[in-house]
């Protein structure tokens, strides 16, 4: 019933103005939507969008609902319970850093799997550090509180916003 | 052989075979223009502005069951059709608009009167696309007569820049187009469907709820046997009135804001409402809390998202009326329901709708007049109180249309809806019941009526005020008539009331008015003036006729239920 994420996979016609289209619906019935992806498939005329809703299950009917009413889409999948790989890439620079800083930041991104290549320092400069990130939207989100509470007003963050895919197994998320 | 973009606009509509395409011209529609001059088999009608041409074909789409044509320019052209669209969205009218744009090379360049009309109009079409490739136009325009007949019926639009009009390409029109993402429903769940029909064979108090659906899907004849079969009463929406003959005797009335009072008991006391083709639109429902508390709901919709969506549902079944009528049709037993029929007709006697006969021309005796002088035909209305009382107060036995803007509520759609209606179908007899307010609106279309020789009859019911939100000041708002009075002018004293005799003329004379465009026009104010000004209507052949009907100024429609309310809270008096 509550407020909860939820996650649909969308197949739309890979046209002009479609994307507008399904953003426009978001906007017109004022649902909350938190992220939206979109890019090409295995077939060129096919796009596919990972989209994440905050609503509650009514919400989340009507939503999917108005997307399958629309000419352009077609297919609408409930991603909400199935089991699925998602990452959603982040860009996090850290500017204003003393030796200290960086050596901070380096163990930021150590508890954060920077071994498995899931956050890697793409760049580094004199003063500045350069994270890319590649975990789960909720990982990033802790990731971005914890440098924003060590390194305050420094830090500049770029979102790519998530994207899934149904697992092959049935345990992954 | 290749043909140009505008030989293959016109040979596409021929195939479809549209007889009436309604057209304004501008710049970036001259060649299409041009070859419709080439032309004999589509009439074109010209309208004088591109909203109540938009209108106007939704009338022709109602009266015909076809699919509306429009054609319109690019910028101002295209912008004026937006409130027609949404309207015909809202009302689920089949219009295909064709907007001309600017050319390909010039989009994005704020070139003269380019406008992007299908951003504009995303939210209120069925589907709406811009032309970027000639070879692309003959299937787009399959698309599109497609996707506005079809399913729940809707506003296509088509956007043509000017090079592809003019642009050689494929001959070929194709006689059907497969739309991937489009699919609809043209079958029921029959699991489904057996559920609601025992829900409601183990009713009490069931009661059948019909809307607009059943007009579009010519299913009111199923749905009288259906409510006959099983001895169950019926009401209906503004937008289902007609689904029953308003004199069968299971007919209670209709529902809503300005329902009768034993319908909207009815509603509040059923314990299974059973309810086809309606969306339970805000004016049905009122307080969603209080919306049929005692009863179980089914709901029977072609749209999918229009169910759970105001109302939450005990059994949902996604389907055109129709095609579900049919089969309950068949499975239809006789129920005893005599009890709860007494009831409704208790209430039915305890406060029915009001003849009123006590002052002056009362809008319940102009409604009646034109219910004796029009037993048949198409009535249309405009929106406001008048358009209220005529959905109380016209009778419609089978075979007789309605045609009212009931979703958007658009002041003025009423009378360039009746030209087109006339237009499509010009052997019924075409009644436009409007306001002053609304009337003047689109008051320019009586050059197109004159033009296209159609004799309708006008009436006008004048109480001087937009009387619709008046009734709202007069009710709710001290009597505060602000910007409601259609009389005030410069000189008139602060803090008016109402109206006295110092109140200066109404504007415009509309008797004068109609007979400079070469219409009839006349004024009532007794009975048996308008009797016999209706008479004379009906008879005439040549031109429009504008009866203007002088109403009290402060009348009001009863019963109402404040928005917002439960049904149960009618204010009566």
């Amino acid at each position: 019933m509550g407020m909860k994420n939820r996650w649909i996979a969308l197949y739309v016609e890979n046209q002009v103005g479609v994307l507008a289209k399904v953003s426009g619906l978001f906007s017109a019935k004022c649902y909350n939507l938190q992220s939206l992806t979109v890019g090409t498939t295995e077939h060129e005329d096919v796009s596919r969008m990972t989209i994440c809703v905050t609503s509650d299950d009514i919400t989340f009917e009507q939503i999917k609902k108005q997307l399958n009413c629309m000419v352009e889409v077609i297919k609408v999948i409930d991603l909400t319970h199935v089991p699925l790989h998602m990452k959603e890439i982040l860009y996090a620079k850290v500017k204003g850093l003393d030796n200290e800083g960086k050596e901070e930041v380096f163990r930021i991104a150590q508890v954060f799997n920077v071994n498995n290549g899931n956050v890697k320092v793409a760049d580094i400069g004199e003063d500045s550090v350069l994270l890319e990130c590649t975990l789960t939207d909720h990982r990033n989100d802790d990731l971005i509180t914890l440098l924003k509470k060590q390194f305050k007003s420094k830090v500049e963050i770029v979102r790519g916003g998530a994207v899934a895919i149904e697992a092959i197994s049935t345990s992954c998320r | 052989m290749d043909i140009t973009g505008r030989k293959l606009f016109v040979k596409a509509l021929q195939e479809e075979g549209v007889d009436t395409i309604f057209a304004y011209p501008g710049g970036m529609v001259t060649d299409i223009v041009d070859e419709l001059y080439k032309q004999d088999s589509i009439h074109v009608v010209l309208p004088r502005h591109e909203q109540a041409l938009i209108h106007e074909a939704e009338g022709y789409a109602r009266a015909t069951g076809r699919v509306g044509v429009c054609l319109v320019t690019s910028g101002p052209g295209a912008t004026n059709t937006i409130t027609g669209i949404a309207d015909a969205h809202y009302d689920s009218i089949p219009l295909v608009i064709f907007t001309g744009q600017v050319p390909q090379s010039l989009i994005g360049n704020d070139a003269f009167q380019e406008v992007d009309i299908v951003g504009m109009t995303r939210s209120i079409v069925k589907y709406g696309v811009t032309v970027r490739d000639r070879k692309d136009l003959g299937r787009i325009i399959k698309m599109a007569f497609q996707i506005a007949s079809s399913g729940k019926p809707g506003p296509v639009l088509i956007d043509i820049p000017k090079d592809i009009q003019t642009q050689n390409g494929p001959a070929g029109y194709p006689d059907h187009v497969d739309i991937r993402g489009y699919k609809p429903n043209e079958t029921v769940h029959i699991g489904q469907l057996k559920k609601a029909y025992k829900i409601l064979k183990s009713a009490k108090q069931p009661l059948l709820l019909a809307g607009g659906g059943v007009n579009i899907s010519g299913a009111q004849e199923l749905l009288t046997t259906f409510a006959e079969k099983m001895h169950i009463p019926v009401v209906t929406t503004v937008m289902g009135k007609g689904a029953i003959p308003t004199d069968h005797p299971l007919y209670v009335g209709n529902s809503g804001m300005h329902g009768r009072y034993a319908a909207n008991m009815a509603v509040s006391e059923c314990d299974v409402l059973f309810s086809v083709g309606t969306r339970f639109n805000d004016r049905i429902t009122g307080d969603l809390n209080e919306f049929a508390p005692k009863a179980k709901i089914v709901h029977l919709d072609i749209d999918a998202s229009s169910i759970s969506r105001n109302v939450v549902v005990d059994v949902p079944v996604v389907s055109d009326a129709k095609i579900a009528l049919e089969r309950l049709v068949e499975w239809a037993e006789a129920k005893n329901t005599d009890k709860w029929l007494a009831k409704i007709g208790m209430w039915q006697e305890e406060n029915p709708l009001e003849m009123r006969r006590d002052h002056g021309l009362s809008p319940q005796m102009i409604m009646e007049a034109i219910n004796d002088t029009y037993p048949q035909g198409i009535v249309v209305t405009d929106v406001g109180q008048h358009q209220m009382w005529a959905t109380q107060y016209i009778t419609m036995p089978r075979g007789k249309q309605m045609i009212t803007s009931g979703g958007l509520g658009t002041m003025g759609f009423g009378f360039p809806a009746a030209v087109g209606a006339k237009i499509g179908a010009p052997d019924k007899d075409v009644v436009c019941i409007t306001g002053d307010g609304g009337m003047q609106m689109n008051m320019q279309e009586m050059a197109t009526a004159i033009c296209e020789k159609v004799p309708l009859t006008i009436c006008i019911l004048n109480n001087n005020y937009l009387g619709m939100v008046r009734q709202m000041q007069q009710l709710f708002y001290g009597k505060r008539y602000e910007i409601t009075c259609l009389r005030r002018q410069i000189g008139c004293p602060d803090g008016c009331k109402g109206p006295n005799e110092a109140c200066p003329p109404y504007v415009p004379d509309f008797v004068k008015w109609a007979e400079s465009y070469g219409a009839h026009g006349q004024r009532v104010t007794s009975l048996e003036e308008a009797k016999a000004a209706l008479a004379e209507a009906k008879e005439r052949t040549d031109a429009p006729t504008v009866i203007e009907f002088m109403i009290a100024t402060e009348e009001i429609v009863l019963p109402m239920v404040k928005s917002g309310n439960p049904m149960s809270e009618m204010i009566l008096k």
